[in-house]
């Protein structure tokens, strides 16, 4: 099948590539791009793992055609890193509250904390236990996720960090 | 699971869109949100030699009153019905419905046409959409027509979509002020279709019922308008003894399947409960 010409914005630095319209998203970017970042956990659309943030929502990158996100604009968990090199909170956030054991979940719980946070900055439990219900961990339990996340959020909006950590 | 081989088409408007699927028939399929027919077509279950993708299309976007109805563009997402304040006022049970689909990133790509052109029926939005007597906004190469929601649904996966046809737009009426409505679904899990789930809009004058539609889903092979059931209610207190009887009425006409989430007869006994706990719910919500 002939190749699409696809360009996008990844990380804030411009692409350009050839790609078969049915390549995946995830296909894409881990094997074309070599951003492996975002893991295939399930290839079902249930786990998460793949989610990235693009065009302001975070997407299941397994469920989603490199073809249909021509022109878009995508960060994955290597564009997370603030520019002088110093941790995300939310990276920050995970490694203080311990909120990853073997990590494989972490690229796209982050991702998707990310987005829940630009649209509600100071969600309680229960708002962060339900905008990451899309997203499935193995070790954590999720108890320490969530205090990653409430860590985050504070820092964020630099209030002090204990209140979160509690 | 990497699908089969197809082209993308990405056209800007309904009538290129339609005049793609026309052209290339049986071998072409809409994409939507892709959240129902990727997953089918990383299974292979779909192998469509030609996707049409309806989201550069934006005459499909967008939610506007018109006269006493809502009109839904068909590419709306989730995520949109979600966020709308038009809805959270004039027709809450969409965003009831809409937040108990899936999770958070699939709402973001999911949209209301292809969960109600989809067919399946595990999809939540059709049984709303019965029990508001909704209608679909149709185009195909040889026009435009409507279809009602009630007349829509024929078999899993079959609709009254002619080939090449897409849904543009769904038009809901806006029940009247101080209706009460519920859609009460259970499930295993987030991410997990109903095991039974049921759609209720009623008024309420004078404490009887003065009106009331029930819809249910994924406990037949359609979703389906419990309209006997909706009959018996009217006119009722919702005493006990009515209640039982139109949730007896609304279990004779369903038919599940025995599957992972359960087996047939108490998938059927599930749609009572929360036809019964969505009443209950409904009727808390409306004016007198
Ligand atoms: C993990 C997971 C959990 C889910 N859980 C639920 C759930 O609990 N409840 C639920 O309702 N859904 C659920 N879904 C399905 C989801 O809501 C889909 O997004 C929805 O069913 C289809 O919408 P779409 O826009 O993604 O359509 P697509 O997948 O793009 O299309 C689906 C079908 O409809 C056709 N189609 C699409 N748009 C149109 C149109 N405008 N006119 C005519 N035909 C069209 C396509 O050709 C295709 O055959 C789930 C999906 C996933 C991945
Ligand atoms: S790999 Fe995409 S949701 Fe699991
Ligand atoms: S840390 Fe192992 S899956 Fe979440």
């Amino acid at each position: 099948m002939a190749k699409s010409q696809v360009t996008m914005t990844v990380n804030g630095k411009p692409v350009e590539a050839l790609v078969e319209p049915r390549t995946l998203l995830i296909h894409f970017l881990r094997e074309q791009l070599n951003l492996t970042g975002p893991h295939i956990g399930c290839d079902t659309s249930h786990c998460g793992a793949c989610t990235v943030d693009f065009n302001g929502m975070s997407v299941k990158t397994c469920t989603m055609f490199a073809v249909q996100a021509n022109g878009s604009d995508i960060r994955t968990i290597e564009g997370m890193a603030n520019a002088d090199g110093t941790m995300h909170a939310l990276q920050e956030g995970f490694r203080e509250m311990h909120g990853l054991q073997c990590g494989f979940c972490t690229p796209g719980m982050i991702l998707r904390a990310y987005r829940l946070l630009q649209e509600n900055p100071s969600p309680t439990e229960e708002e962060i236990r339900f905008g990451i219900s899309g997203n499935l961990c193995r070790c954590t339990g999720y108890q320490n996720i969530i205090k990653a996340i409430q860590y985050a959020a504070a820092k964020l909006r630099g209030v002090p960090l204990q209140e979160a950590a509690e | 699971m990497i699908p089969g081989s197809f082209a993308y088409h990405r056209p800007n408007s309904v009538q290129e869109a339609v005049g793609l699927l026309a052209q290339f028939g049986d071998e072409a399929r809409a994409l939507a949100g892709g959240h129902s027919l990727i997953p089918m077509m990383k299974l292979r279950l779909a192998k469509p030699g030609h996707l049409v993708d309806l989201g550069g299309v934006s005459a499909l976007k967008g939610i506007r009153a018109d006269g006493g109805d809502i009109v839904i563009g068909a590419t709306t997402t989730q995520h949109e019905l979600i966020g709308s304040d038009l809805l959270s006022a004039k027709l809450p049970i969409l965003r009831e419905t809409a937040l108990l689909i899936a999770d958070p990133q699939v709402r973001y790509l999911g949209t209301l046409g292809g969960n109600v052109a989809n067919g399946d029926p595990g999809n939540d939005m059709p049984a709303v959409m019965l029990c508001l007597n909704a209608s679909y906004h149709v185009a195909g190469k040889t026009g435009e027509r409507r279809i009602a929601a009630r007349a829509f649904y024929q078999g899993a996966y079959f609709t009254a979509l002619e080939p090449g046809e897409i849904v543009t737009a769904v038009r809901i009426p806006v029940p009247p002020a101080g209706h009460g409505s519920a859609y009460e679904k259970l499930k295993r899990k987030i991410g997990d279709y109903a095991t039974a789930a049921a759609a209720v809009v009623l008024t309420m004058s004078g404490g009887k019922v003065a009106s009331c539609s029930i819809g249910l889903t994924n406990v037949a092979e359609t979703p389906l308008w419990a309209e006997e059931a909706g009959k018996i209610l009217t006119g009722s207190s919702l005493d006990a003894a009515t209640v039982k009887k139109a949730v007896a009425a609304a279990e004779a006409i369903t038919s599940p399947a025995t599957d992972g989430r359960g087996p047939a007869r108490y998938r059927t006994k599930m749609a009572g409960v929360m036809l019964a706990r969505a009443l209950a719910r409904a009727k808390a919500r409306a004016g007198a």
